[in-house]
């Protein structure tokens, strides 16, 4: 210690000091502002040059060259990542053909070629950012709230259980049975095709996600026994009507035909 | 066939000719011949038929008893499955058990019960003169004898008090089919000027920036869940609230002030027959109606479409208080939901 107590005085101690500061500093400011960030921002800007080329060669034909839009197909500037999640991992676009709604399909891209797409349209304006994991948990949403949510805002389209129904000249809400809760999450946001925007002010995100806990919960087998889908008296009335009273008859033939 | 020609057996029936009008004649062709069936001249097919009835029963019987020891034995946890195992083992063996028993009886008396064709002559339905007679003469007697002709006036109190004994059923029955019969009440909703529009049902007033384009809110008055008669209040109030860009919209349309910046605010009960209207199609800016798919364009002041509705959508006028907070700027100006007999007057 006296060795480092005499050198203090040492012409080159100001810079050294000067130095470790600088060091401390460094080490203090990439604690603060975490490193991973400055990781992903450079993945970002990879991701955003593969989403741009991705675009240009699959789907700027519609939407134009600069996602701008066209008569084909509506401007992308602003819909956000959530928007390009749902309708590309649904494999809803790119759209195999001009019709009245976009089909669900196989996902025509991977995950990653997904989200370099999103990252591309992400970055032409701001827009709704895809859910994380925790946002869409179903297991930490409440079902019973989610019910009464789904069944004022949702039901009318979506049938009370989320098996779907038919809306006019083609189109159709389609059934929620087997849509992932990142899919149910973005279409809420986002209000893909004939569908309203159900924002965070009308829907918060804790809501939505009891409306997905609500929907995973009529994945489970009913009490009751065969839903027969879920559609009320349309499928019940047509098990009544053949089924049963098909019974009906074949039993009353065999009460009447005489034994051999 | 005519009631003056009975048939008898073995007699000729008589058919009305279709052009000459006189009887072509024929033989009554009677039964068919018996015919055995294999039980009755085959006794390993009877026995067999025996054994078939008896495992009928016995699948009857297994399955009641497996009905009643499943309700016993499985357990009720608050699980999904449990409850469907137990509804499930009760509603198979409950089944089960009253099928085969039917079965197993029907199959019994088919192949193995008497099976010899009879006739049971049908006798005239008319009583002999006699016995008419004799019944006259007892309602005559029983007149007599409660001397209600001669007493008029407990012939009056009889037919009174019959006629008044239905009317403490029918007076409540028709009494409560309306509730009251008051139809002003359907002009009027819980809207009034300065009441803020809330969401449906979490009652959170809605900021007009929060309404995005192409968003639609279910909207109720705020603070109506806390009146009283909240469910007929809100059947009536309910509205849904759309927001669609004011370049879709006519500015010299007759209502264009009820709107604020394209948000758009209607009645949610459809008129032709009041269902919920609220199947709405963004890019087409259509309300669909569930029930019989009346379509309302909401660009046009909810002009009907398509459908069988008649009248468009009441729309709620709206504005924003100083908070930015919607507001109903009154109530609506028709009545809302389908048309009713007093309507117009």
């Amino acid at each position: 210690m006296k060795a480092l107590a005499a050198s203090r005085r040492h012409r080159l101690a100001p810079v050294l000091l000067v130095l470790l500061a600088l060091l401390a500093t460094g080490v203090v400011y990439s604690m603060i502002a975490p490193a991973p960030k400055a990781v992903a921002e450079a993945a970002n800007a990879d991701d955003i040059a593969t989403g741009e080329a991705l675009f240009v060669a699959n789907c700027a034909t519609c939407h134009g060259i600069n996602a701008q839009g066209g008569p084909a197909g509506p401007s992308l500037i602003g819909v956000g990542a959530a928007a390009v999640d749902f309708q590309v991992s649904s494999g809803r676009m790119p759209m195999s053909s001009n019709g009245p709604q976009a089909p669900v399909k196989p996902p025509q891209f991977t995950g990653e070629q997904t989200a370099a797409l999103a990252a591309y349209v992400a970055s032409l304006g701001p827009g709704p950012s895809i859910p994380t994991e925790e946002m869409v948990d179903p297991t930490l949403g409440n079902a019973a709230a989610g019910m009464e949510l789904f069944r004022t805002n949702c039901g009318q389209c979506h049938n009370a259980v989320g098996a779907g129904g038919a809306l006019s000249e083609g189109k159709y809400a389609p059934s929620l049975m087997d849509t992932p809760p990142s899919e149910i999450y973005e279409a809420m946001l986002t209000g893909p095709q004939s569908m309203p925007v159900f924002n965070d002010a009308n829907i918060t995100p804790e809501e939505k996600r009891d409306v997905i806990a609500y929907l995973v919960a009529q994945r489970e087998p009913a009490a009751g026994g065969l839903t027969l889908g879920g559609l009320g008296p349309v499928s019940e009335g047509l098990w009544v009507w053949v089924v049963g009273i098909g019974l009906l008859i074949g039993s009353a033939i065999w009460l009447g035909a005489k034994s051999s | 066939m005519s009631s003056k020609q009975t048939p008898a057996q073995g007699a000729g029936v008589g058919v009305r000719g279709r052009d000459s009008g006189t009887l072509e004649r024929f033989e009554n062709p009677g039964l068919h011949p018996h015919k055995p069936r294999q039980a009755d001249i085959n006794a390993s097919a009877a026995k067999r038929a025996e054994r078939q009835a008896v495992t009928l029963f016995a699948i009857s019987a297994l399955a009641s008893v497996g009905a009643v020891v499943g309700y016993f034995m499985i357990p009720l946890d608050q699980t999904v499955a449990s409850v469907r195992l137990s509804n499930l083992t009760l509603g198979v063996g409950l089944g089960l058990g009253m099928l085969g028993f039917g079965l197993a009886a029907v199959h019994w008396a088919k192949t193995l019960m008497s099976d010899v064709e009879r006739i049971d002559e049908r006798h005239d339905q008319r009583g002999s003169d006699e016995t008419r007679a004799e019944a006259v003469q007892l309602l005559k007697d029983g007149a007599a004898d409660s001397g209600i002709a001669r007493r008029p006036l407990l012939k009056g109190a009889v037919v009174g008090a019959l006629a008044l004994a239905p009317l403490p059923f029918i007076v409540p029955l028709v009494g409560n089919l309306g509730g009251d019969w008051d139809v002003s009440k359907l002009r009027h909703t819980a809207w009034r000027k300065g009441r803020r529009l809330a969401i449906d049902p979490t009652d959170t007033p809605i900021r007009a920036a929060d309404v995005t384009v192409g968003s639609i809110f279910s909207v109720m008055p705020e603070g109506l869940s806390e009146e009283e008669h909240y469910l007929e209040e809100k059947a009536k109030a309910v509205v849904v609230l759309v927001r669609v860009d004011p370049r879709e919209l006519d500015e010299n349309a007759e209502h264009a002030d009820w709107a604020y910046d394209g948000i758009l605010a209607f009645s949610k009960i459809c008129t032709h027959v009041g269902c919920p209207v609220a199947l709405y199609e963004q890019q087409t800016h259509h309300l669909l109606c569930p029930c019989h798919q009346s379509t309302f364009d909401v660009t046009d002041g909810a002009k009907v479409v398509f459908g069988p509705a008649k009248r468009p959508l009441p729309q709620l006028p709206i504005a924003v208080d100083d908070e930015g907070y919607l507001v109903a700027q009154g109530d609506f100006d028709e009545p809302v939901g389908p048309s009713f007999w007093e309507r117009l007057k």
